[in-house]
């Protein structure tokens, strides 16, 4: 195992295979400014962990720093097994990153594209099944500068997933794209997910965090507020019930954890006729994200 | 369509990635092929020296710049050195800047590319591309203007290692640089700016004899100055040495600087290249 100098050493995983990314105390500064403020992150290997978080929450920074494209200035770092920041290119051809704008040469063909930078891999996937794989097969004589928004991020990730990585790192892989794209998008993404690969993203679309990931990390002012799976995100927050109900013409409404309480009061209150505008809502996952988010940033 | 999808090998049994002299080589092809299809490269790179030549040797035709040497003749070999130092230095310094802004250079750094692989690279595609320059701008020179060309081994020796050298010098160079102007728009204003300098200071538009003393000792700092000089020692008589500064052609002390400047370009880029504009 290889840990960094003046870092404290990685606790052993608690059992079974080693995960595939494991941080603890992660701490990124810009002008003293840190954009990166102690996070602990474990992906495990062979699920897809999404990082969600608004725009500037330090999401990018993280994952660029995870796949070993900037340096850190604080925590401890393994990711597949080495310290990204001194990996050798063994460990780089295992890691593959999609990012948000990457050029290729816009005068090259798609499959000129794909074919060059076969060059680069140890085991690189055949450029005609990798170009069918990602829909893109037929375009393969494109020029990349011609290609469709929808069609440059897929070429992005054939070229992202085309050394055949057992880690996938994906900044906001669907920024941008339309609602159908974005669907085949996600059908890629589980399908690397069901071969091996386990698949570390980006968003800020909670959507897309629900539908794709195992667990989500709720990411804010640098720092990660929640990890857990979609459906169990902000179960704290999710049992605050909001009780809403007209008095003398005047709107009212009781945040609790007890609603039913709420309600036998009010209706002890009121035996007989209707009390007006009466409800019970629990927050939605949006609503939890967003309290989430907004208690992160303002921390 | 999705079961066509990559699988990960075991990390056991994956074996080494290609090495930078491999990837160096598909590099070369790459920008071989890049470069053919940029027009404004291709009329930049292989017309420019001729259409100067076009335009000096229209002005001064009949002109000599000393006892049997046509102006022609003369700024052939001022014109050849340009020529080098434009699409090593220039080209390959203004082409570094774009790629970094546009992010080509990113992808570079994610899939671990060798630094040294993306030098090969451009090294290769500089000497290749030169070549063609060169060898337009002779055809023309010859036929066109009746340039007389050497005809013994020795010069044409002599025009081969300096051209080799003054392409490897520029284009470390102009790696080096690409990490010092920043934005691709800076690199576009400022790099050119030095080029037409060098040229003025170097001899190529004027007698570099005929050039005041402090500007001929500048000069003499920069590889340019030496390699036209280099060049007329491959298109001018022999006699015609009497009016360099040393009174000979100083093969030696040419070969001496530019191979020094090759070596200071390959020790910046080596401690200042970067694939992003703000690293760290």
């Amino acid at each position: 195992m290889t840990t960094t100098h003046g870092a404290p050493a990685l606790p052993a995983a608690a059992s079974g295979e080693r995960p595939a990314v494991q941080v603890r105390g992660l701490v990124k500064r810009y002008g003293g400014r840190a954009v990166v403020d102690g996070v602990d992150l474990d992906v495990r290997r062979g699920e897809v962990f999404a990082l969600l978080g608004p725009n500037g929450a330090g999401k990018t920074t993280t994952v660029e720093i995870l796949a070993g494209l900037r340096r850190r200035d604080g925590g401890s770092l393994e990711v597949l097994g080495e310290d990204p920041a001194g990996a050798d290119r063994r460990w780089r051809d295992r890691v593959g990153v999609v990012g948000q704008s990457t050029g290729a040469g816009d005068a090259l063909t798609v499959r000129e594209t794909v074919d060059h930078y076969a060059r680069y891999h140890a085991t690189p996937q055949d450029s005609a099944e990798l170009l069918d794989a990602v829909g893109l097969e037929g375009t393969a004589r494109t020029r990349v500068d011609r290609l469709s928004g929808g069609q440059r991020r897929r070429l992005e990730v054939a070229l992202g997933v085309q050394g055949r990585p057992e880690l996938l790192f994906l900044d906001e892989p669907t920024t941008g794209l339309d609602p159908a794209a974005r669907r085949q998008f996600w059908t890629l993404i589980e399908g690397l997910r069901d071969r091996g690969t386990t698949v570390l993203l980006t968003t800020h679309y909670l959507d897309e965090a629900a539908h794709l990931a195992d667990r989500v990390g709720v990411i804010a002012g640098g720092r990660l507020v929640e990890v857990a799976a979609p459906g169990a995100l902000g179960a704290g927050l999710r049992q605050e019930a909001t009780v809403r109900w007209t008095e003398d013409g005047a709107a009212r409404e009781v945040v609790t954890r007890e609603p039913s309480a709420v309600l036998r009061d009010l209706l002890a209150a009121a035996p007989t006729g209707e009390i007006p505008d009466l409800s019970v809502t629990r927050p939605g996952l949006e609503d939890v994200y967003l309290r989430l988010v907004s208690e992160g940033a303002s921390r | 369509m999705t079961d066509l999808l990559p699988s990960p090998p075991p990390a056991t049994r994956r074996p080494a990635p290609p090495g930078a002299l491999s990837i160096g080589w598909a590099r070369v092809a790459l920008e071989l092929r890049l470069f053919v299809r940029d027009p404004g490269q291709l009329v930049f790179s292989f017309a420019y020296p001729v259409v100067m030549l076009v335009i000096f040797g229209s002005i001064f035709a009949d002109r000599e710049v000393a006892p049997g040497v046509d102006f022609r003749q003369y700024f052939l070999a001022g014109i050849a050195a340009t020529g080098i130092m434009l699409t090593s230095f220039q080209a390959v310094g203004l082409a570094i800047t774009e790629e970094r802004d546009r992010g080509d250079l990113v992808r570079l750094q994610t899939l671990g590319t060798p630094p040294l692989a993306y030098g090969i690279g451009k090294a290769g595609q500089v000497v290749l591309t030169t070549a063609v320059q060169l060898t337009v701008l002779l055809v023309v020179a010859a036929t066109v203007y009746d340039v007389p060309m050497p005809d013994d081994a020795g010069r044409w020796l002599t025009f081969a290692w300096v051209a080799v050298l003054g392409v490897l010098a520029g284009t470390v160079l102009g790696i080096a640089v690409s990490s010092f102007v920043g934005s691709a728009r800076a690199a576009g204003t400022g790099i050119p700016a030095v080029a037409i300098v060098l040229q003025f200071f170097s001899g190529v538009f004027f007698v570099f004899s005929e050039l005041p003393g402090w500007m001929q000792q500048l000069a003499a700092v920069f590889p340019l100055k030496w390699m036209t000089q280099g060049m007329r020692s491959v298109f001018l008589p022999d006699a015609a040495k009497a009016a360099e500064p040393a009174g000979s052609w100083e093969h030696g002390t040419t070969a001496a600087v530019l191979a020094a400047w090759v070596i200071i370009g390959v020790v910046v880029c080596a401690r200042s290249f970067r694939w992003r504009r703000n690293a760290g």
